[in-house]
């Protein structure tokens, strides 16, 4: 049990796609500016990451090697579609404001490599947990990232005002580099705290 | 080794099948919803030529039924007939249906014109424009005030254009510009234009264009007034009386 723990919560922190792999860093920057279409894109990508962990799980003994990178292809890309397909249709702004990065999903490295990493070699519930887990901590970063951005570069939250009206919102934060800053700021944050508990 | 061979190519094609079948299935369920949250999206935007404000007091925007019931009291649709200008009356199904899926006026015979009525006297009127930006045909609406001179409010909702540069055609600033030019003075049209480099102070027919899309501008610049062209035929009769 303590294994499946580990699987589970690793990602969030010790082994975070983001901030420790540094994947996924493409739609980390790009679909940050607000909350609302970051959440949407977190729920996407966890979603997709873990069925396609699940799915290439539960026919890792009868992929021939061989093929396998392309069946993974085959398998991400059809439940993107899906994905998107939904989007569309119940979320149509929200959809349209993501435009390219669902579609993107499919080369996102977080999910062609847990599969390649992990649901290759391990059972469906383990696949299920793995997948969940850096959904989760995909997440975890975005929406931190998100947060700070949306906040300080439109005084909003989830479109509410959370700043004092005074509040000169910073554009930086909004544009490309702002999220770098932001990111690289986390990537720096989270590495210390995890040194410092290795060395305890 | 053959047999091998044999087996992957199975496995393959089972794969394919598989995920095909997901993906035909969704499409089609999906579909219905889909398309009226196109249909939903486009009336909304002719709304927002018109000047309607799209969001409600608390900022959420205006519900389906909203959309809905300013397009029963206020807004109805009409025909003018691309080569005469004349209104037609009872249009053809058969041809309407065909022409809707031309993509730019070019493709039509009938062109279709919303009419802004309040208390039954028309005082705004609308129309489709689109064609060719850079990569992809752009499509919008223009909407024009009573005196069928002043622009009321221009939007552009679908197109396949660069995002963050030619992409910038659907944003509010680049759209807000349009708000107040001209399309016609001193008894003939003048040409709404989008200005690289951007437009003189004080241009009553001209906007600033958008860095790094100049072609996207070039494009919008000849639909726009090819489609304005089209329809003042029409417009030249109601400016007469």
């Amino acid at each position: 049990m303590a294994k499946n723990k580990d699987i589970l919560l690793d990602p969030l922190s010790d082994n975070n796609p983001i901030t420790i792999q540094i994947l996924g860093i493409c739609s980390a920057l790009a679909v940050t500016v607000k909350m609302e279409t970051s959440a949407v894109m977190c729920i996407a990508l966890t979603v997709v990451l873990v069925l396609s962990n699940v799915a290439i799980s539960l026919i890792r003994n009868i992929t021939p090697g061989r093929i396998r990178m392309i069946v993974e292809m085959a398998v991400v890309a059809t439940l993107v579609i899906v994905t998107d397909q939904f989007l569309r249709a119940y979320m149509f702004d929200v959809s349209r404001q993501l435009s390219v990065f669902v579609g993107l999903i499919i080369t996102n490295c977080i999910v062609m490599g847990r599969m390649e990493a992990f649901g290759m070699q391990n059972p469906p519930g383990l696949a299920f947990l793995d997948g969940l887990g850096n959904g989760l901590g995909y997440s975890a970063v975005l929406l931190t990232v998100a947060s700070l951005r949306e906040v300080l570069g439109s005084g909003t939250w989830f479109g509410y005002h959370v700043m004092p009206s005074g509040y000169q919102p910073n554009g930086l934060a909004l544009l490309a580099p702002g999220a770098f800053i932001i990111i690289g700021l986390l990537i720096w944050a989270q590495r210390t705290i995890i040194k410092k508990f290795e060395a305890e | 080794m053959r047999k091998d061979d044999i087996r992957v190519i199975t496995f393959a094609a089972i794969v394919c099948v598989i995920c095909s079948l997901l993906l035909s299935v969704t499409a089609q369920s999906l579909k219905d919803k889909q398309d009226e949250q196109v249909e939903l999206d486009r009336k909304m935007n002719v709304l927002k030529a018109f000047g309607v404000t799209l969001v409600d007091e608390s900022g959420a925007r205006i519900s389906r039924e909203t959309v809905e019931r300013y397009f029963t009291d206020h807004i109805s649709e009409i025909f003018i007939a691309k080569e005469t200008g004349d209104v037609v009356e009872n249009p053809d199904p058969v041809v309407l249906k065909k022409e809707a899926k031309a993509r730019t006026h070019e493709g039509r015979s009938l062109l279709p014109l919303y009419v802004w009525k309040d208390d039954g006297v028309a005082t705004k009127y609308a129309f489709p424009t689109s064609g060719m930006g850079l990569w992809s045909i752009v499509h919008g609406y223009l909407a024009l005030d009573r005196d069928l001179a002043t622009v009321i409010g221009v939007t552009f909702y679908k197109h396949g254009e660069t995002p963050g540069l030619g992409g910038e055609v659907s944003t509010e600033w680049f759209q807000n510009q349009f708000a107040d030019k001209k399309i016609y003075e001193n008894g003939s049209l003048i040409r709404l234009e989008v200005v690289k480099g951007g437009a003189p102070e004080g241009s009553n027919h001209q906007v600033d264009g958008i860095s790094g899309a100049t072609m996207t501008g070039n494009g919008l610049n000849t639909f726009i007034n090819r489609d304005i062209s089209y329809y003042n035929k029409y417009f030249s009769r109601i400016r007469g009386t």
